[in-house]
């Protein structure tokens, strides 16, 4: 796994992750700049995202819309507040409506990305993630109590299956 | 979640109880801050009496607690605010968990 170090601060509502690739900064950028390898894996492996806007420039927007087991839509959108390409961007990530206007009433999280070269080559991404409030740590909370209750649903149904 | 401590007849009234997006959405609101009875009916299209039974399934599942103040029942969260700040932080550690790996597959699959 390429992950060397994940911090959560509990003070700060602040989750840090730090990994490495052994690819080059200018191709990790690209993972990020490109919207057909962002919606490549900026979705949970069950619910794939589409980039529709992609514009990552300061005071730019990038949209995207992630579909569900069951077909169920969630949008979501970036507003760029600081780009440094190949090395940096924030952005303020949110809710959109199925439209994929920003829905005010929807909780947001701030998110910094930060790309450095290692000695000796490859890159080590450290992304750091806030909640802006309260709120969009019980939306968060909400959504990881539903996905235990969909997994521990289907175990019961092979528990159920192996029964009968 | 909390599978593991329960008994079978505990967890099945915690399914139950969270098999409702009602009554997921008030677990969800008393996490964050204690909340009436009332002021919680006052959120959703349903009757008092409604929101009063939705709240009892919770409470009998150990999600919620009741409290008493004057003349109103304070509900709360049995999770503590600490524990919720964690439990969202692990569940945004998980969604980059996610993302780090399949990075790594799209740079495996196209250098």
């Amino acid at each position: 796994m390429p992950i060397v170090r994940v911090d959560k601060d509990l003070e700060a509502h602040t989750m840090t992750i730090v990994a490495e690739y052994d690819a080059t900064v200018e191709r990790v950028w690209q993972l990020y700049a490109d919207p057909r390898q962002l919606e490549r894996f900026w979705g949970p492996p069950t619910w794939p995202a589409v980039v529709i806007d992609h514009e990552l420039t300061p005071g730019g927007r990038v949209t995207y819309v992630m579909t569900g087991p069951e077909g169920e839509k969630s949008a979501g959108y970036w507003d760029v507040l600081e780009v440094d390409a190949p090395r940096r961007f924030v952005v303020v990530d949110g809710f959109a409506d199925d439209d994929g206007r920003p829905n005010p009433e929807m909780p947001t999280t701030h998110m910094e990305v930060e790309l450095t070269e290692r000695a000796g080559g490859g890159t080590t991404m450290t992304v750091r993630s806030t909640f802006t409030s309260t709120e969009t740590m019980a939306r968060m909370l909400e959504m990881g109590v539903e996905e235990g209750v969909r997994q521990a649903m289907g175990q019961i149904d092979a528990v159920l299956a192996g029964a009968s | 979640m909390v599978v593991d401590q329960l008994s079978p007849s505990e967890t099945d009234r915690v399914f139950h109880a969270l098999a409702d997006a009602t009554r997921r959405d008030i677990v969800r609101k008393v996490l964050v801050e204690e909340c009436s009875v009332s002021a919680l009916a006052r959120h959703y299209p349903m009757s008092f009496t409604a929101v009063h039974k939705h709240v009892a399934v919770l409470e009998s599942a150990g999600l919620v607690t009741k409290v008493r103040q004057g003349r109103e029942s304070l509900v709360r969260g049995d999770i503590d605010r600490v524990r919720a700040v964690h439990r969202a932080l692990d569940a945004l550690e998980q969604l980059w968990r996610d993302r780090v790996a399949q990075m790594e597959q799209v740079l495996a699959e196209d250098p």
